[in-house]
């Protein structure tokens, strides 16, 4: 099966800075990636050329064999990419039902044809699955501005997945997140990619929940990869450890 | 049941409305009507800002474009439909043009954009006397008459406007309960995760603004009949401030927002009367004070005030940095 | 070529008391983060504290100027930024907009309430003698004016830059978190910016009157001229709002003069659409975020 995605010698420089240097890699369908790194390593601007806010200098991002090199960010979500965000992520004064049918509406039908149909576009019943699957039914109808900052990352996750796209770009979501709320969250993200085959890409720091949740660990530095490999292996590579992990 | 309750009131509200001006003098019924106008002006702004959180300070504009479009036809002796058709497909346009500088810049250049389009509309209908009269304006234009009624009497032309003012507010909440209202709501939360979600932001924008004008060109095409006479000053930036105070002071965002923050800048003047010049400072101050203690507006401090009594959770301030819990 | 000096000088003085408010009007907005719509009125309203000494109390004319000057600070610099603005931060988007138009309405129709809705005639500060240089007719009015509002754009920078309070307040301007941190007292800088801003305008003022006359109503055009002059000249560089006004005092008076009396107006509105459009960060402005 052709990879989900492929990136193929990606650059970004910032002036003299080179964020991103040749980077290639290919995401197989299915898979939970992980981007690991540290600060400065090229991981966000990756993400940002890969999801269109950013202009590649070099290179190529296909998604599903298709050139999408420089598209809008809709028009990657209509194409069947998600994301979730570092951070404020939500729609604070709409409901949580609401952040979440918002999500999946711009996928139906077209734009006139919503104006005239159901105000909830049909997707009620779908979003309160999407919710009892993240365990926040009894946050449905509250305003999403007033939930915890952990019950927030579920919503973003959730919005992300509503859609169905074939893959997800998850942006830190472990960060600024309770123990507890964490576990939840890496059983939900496990538990969504095993029933709907969807493939993660994911950027983290947390070490402890990128070895547990990836299933492949691609390690940036100064722009570029510098390793590649499953979990117990980045664990062990040496340049990795002297690049990263840190004796 | 919720609904029906709601239904109960809406009818209800609607009776105060047909019924309001029966045994009123004159000047009382044109000021109902004024503030049915004004209510959907305000309407079309709520849209714009409100909902889809782009701001725009050039309603007045529109009104002047919907208003001398409408006196134009009915002079040359056209039906006011033709007039008003015209004048809201102008709004359409020209709003739609406005809306690609929102595309550009947001928040206060935005505002500066608008303005100074209202001030050159409005330079625009002073110096082309020959199509808008100039300073001297337009004057008597007819009245319109509807299905052989006609509505030269104060009385009629209410319930005239009534209809098209329920019309209008009914065409108001279609849009905003479909899926597009939903959708404008996300683009005034958080624009970039809205396009992250397949929401296409730019097309929304430039709608948000057609539409909100098209508001504001209907009501312009009211406001032509209703006053008989019409010259720039109606129309200058003042009066885009007014009808922005009208959304913020009723409840920017809020369904009925603009339909009590019209009544409290049209009728308000009438009760504070007595204070002769200064009810425009107390006004004013009153603005101020709201904006400090109830920046949504009337209707959200209701809305506060409820949630009070119903001790709901409130939107968290500490988030807004995304702080650890 | 006389008449076009005359134009071209009579514009920069127009233009240098633009300036003036427009430097105000830039400080305030990056410094401490307020928009501040009633501008205009902010320039209109110190007249008539002026003539209220003037007229109601029987001052001479230069303590009926200082008493302005104190009470536009007092009034317009303290407790608008304690009764206003203070109250509604750190919620500077759409509610500051409109608590400072409101406050824009509430000094105009103050000042038509409590002192009279005519044009007041205003005393010249300078005399009304004109001088003839290579044939052009120059007023001694508007060579002082820009005398005055260079100096004062002078003084001003050289505040800012060299002395420590000045620094600070560009530190605030800049990055007031981390100002707060270094141990800069960032509101005391805030509120410098806004007595700055009301000095600046109350100047403005003095300056403009005898020409423009006191009139409660000349807040709309003197602010938007401020708006424009200070986002087309680049709104995060005090020389920018200066080269801003001058630009927009040069321009007004060539239209006016060469091509159109009736759509003066418009230049320097498809100016500020113009610019804020293709350019935001105006003429001059960096693109680098606040500073002052």
């Amino acid at each position: 099966m052709p990879p989900v995605l492929t990136v193929r010698d990606l650059s970004k420089a910032f002036g003299a800075i080179r964020a991103v240097d040749g980077v290639s890699f290919d995401v197989h369908p299915g898979e939970i990636l992980g981007l690991i790194g540290p600060n400065g390593s090229g991981k966000s601007t990756l993400f940002n050329c890969i999801l269109g806010q950013l202009a590649p200098d070099t290179g190529r991002v296909e998604v599903n064999g298709r050139d999408v090199s420089g598209r809008r960010a809709c028009d990657l979500n209509k194409l069947g990419v998600g994301r979730t965000f570092q951070q404020l992520s939500v729609f604070p004064q709409m409901t949580v039902l609401d952040n979440i049918i918002v999500a999946g509406q711009e996928h139906r039908g077209t734009m006139i044809g919503r104006l005239f149909g159901a105000p909830d576009a049909g997707l009620t019943a779908e979003a309160d699955r999407m919710i009892e699957f993240f365990r926040l039914s009894h946050l449905r109808d509250e305003m999403a501005g007033s939930l915890s900052y952990g019950q927030q990352k579920l919503v973003d996750a959730a919005m992300a997945f509503m859609a169905g796209p074939s893959l997800v770009l998850l942006d830190e979501p472990a960060g600024g997140v309770n123990l507890t709320m964490l576990a939840n969250l890496k059983d939900r993200l496990v538990a969504y990619n095993r029933e709907h085959a969807t493939t993660f890409v994911v950027i983290e720091h947390n070490m402890e929940f990128v070895m547990a949740l990836c299933s492949r660990i691609i390690v940036l530095a100064e722009g570029r990869v510098i390793a590649e490999g499953t979990p117990e292996e980045i664990r062990s590579n040496q340049t990795v450890i002297d690049a990263y992990l840190g004796g | 049941m919720r609904g029906t309750l709601r239904i109960v009131f809406l009818l209800l509200g609607l009776g105060v409305l047909v019924v309001a001006p029966l045994g009123q003098g004159n000047y009382v019924i044109y000021l109902l009507c004024s503030w049915l106008i004004f209510t959907i002006a305000a309407m079309g702004l709520n849209l714009t800002l409100g909902y889809a959180g782009q701001i725009s300070l050039a309603q007045a504009s529109f009104m002047a474009i919907g208003a001398y479009t409408t006196a134009i036809v009915t002079l040359a002796g056209w039906p006011w439909v033709v007039g008003m058709l015209l004048g809201v497909v102008e709004c359409l346009i020209v709003g739609l043009l406005l809306g690609f500088p929102a595309l550009r810049v947001k928040g206060h250049f935005l505002a500066f954009v608008t303005l100074a389009f209202n001030v050159l509309v409005f330079l625009v209908s002073r110096n082309e006397e020959w199509l808008t009269g100039g300073i001297y304006g337009l004057s008597g234009m007819p009245r319109p008459s509807v299905l052989g009624f006609s509505t030269m009497k104060q009385l009629p032309f209410y319930y005239f406007t009534l209809f098209v003012f329920v019309v209008f507010a009914a065409l108001m909440y279609g849009i905003i309960r479909s899926p597009w209202g939903r959708a404008f709501k996300a683009l005034r939360e958080n624009p970039i995760r809205a396009e992250s979600l397949g929401v296409d932001t730019r097309r929304l924008t430039l709608l948000a603004f057609a539409i909100g004008s098209a508001g504001g060109g209907l009501a312009g095409a009211l406001v032509s009949p209703l006053v008989q006479y019409i010259d720039p000053t109606s129309f200058a930036f003042g009066h885009s401030l007014r009808i922005l105070l009208m959304v913020v002071v009723g409840g920017s965002g809020y369904f009925f927002g603009p339909m009590l923050g019209a009544a409290i800048v049209i009728l308000m003047p009438e009760f504070l009367r007595f204070t002769e010049g200064y009810y425009l400072m107390i006004y004013a101050v009153l603005v101020i004070v709201l904006m400090v203690y109830c920046p949504s507006g009337l209707i959200g401090l209701g809305a506060k005030l409820r949630d009070l009594v119903r001790r709901k959770p409130v939107e968290r301030g500490d988030l807004k940095a995304g702080a650890q819990l | 070529m006389s008449e076009f000096l005359q134009v071209v000088l009579s514009g920069l003085a127009t233009g240098s008391i633009y300036a003036l408010a427009a430097i105000g009007f830039t400080l305030v907005w990056q410094a401490a983060q307020t928009v501040n719509f009633a501008q205009g009125e902010f320039v209109m309203l110190p007249a008539f504290f002026v003539l209220i000494a003037l007229n109601w109390l029987g001052w001479p004319l230069w303590a009926a100027l200082a008493f302005g000057l104190v009470i536009s600070v007092l009034v317009l610099g303290l407790l608008f930024k304690k009764l206003v603005v203070e109250p509604m931060l750190p919620n500077t988007g759409l509610p500051l907009i409109i608590a400072t138009m409101a406050v824009a309405i509430l000094l105009k129709e103050g000042a038509k309430e409590f002192y009279g809705a005519e044009a007041q005639p205003y005393p010249a500060l300078f005399p009304h003698t004109t001088l003839s240089v290579g044939g052009a007719v120059v007023s001694i009015q508007d060579i002082l004016n820009i005398l005055v509002s260079l100096s004062v754009v002078l003084a001003l920078t050289l505040f800012l830059d060299r002395t420590r309070t000045g620094r600070c307040i560009q530190a605030t301007a800049q990055n007031p978190a981390v100002a707060e941190i270094l141990g800069v007292k960032t509101r005391r800088m805030v509120l410098y910016t806004f007595l700055i801003n009301a000095a600046l305008a109350a100047l403005a003022s003095m300056l403009i009157s005898p020409v423009y006359l006191a009139k409660f109503s000349n807040g709309e055009t003197l602010g938007i001229v401020a708006f424009i002059a200070a986002i087309v000249g680049g709104f995060n560089q005090i020389r920018g709002a200066l080269v801003g006004g001058l630009l927009i005092g040069v321009l007004d008076n060539l239209t006016a003069t060469y091509v159109t009396t009736t759509y003066r107006a418009a230049l320097p509105l498809v100016l500020l659409i113009v610019i804020i459009l293709w350019r935001p960060q105006g003429l001059l402005g960096t693109s680098e975020g606040r500073q002052v």
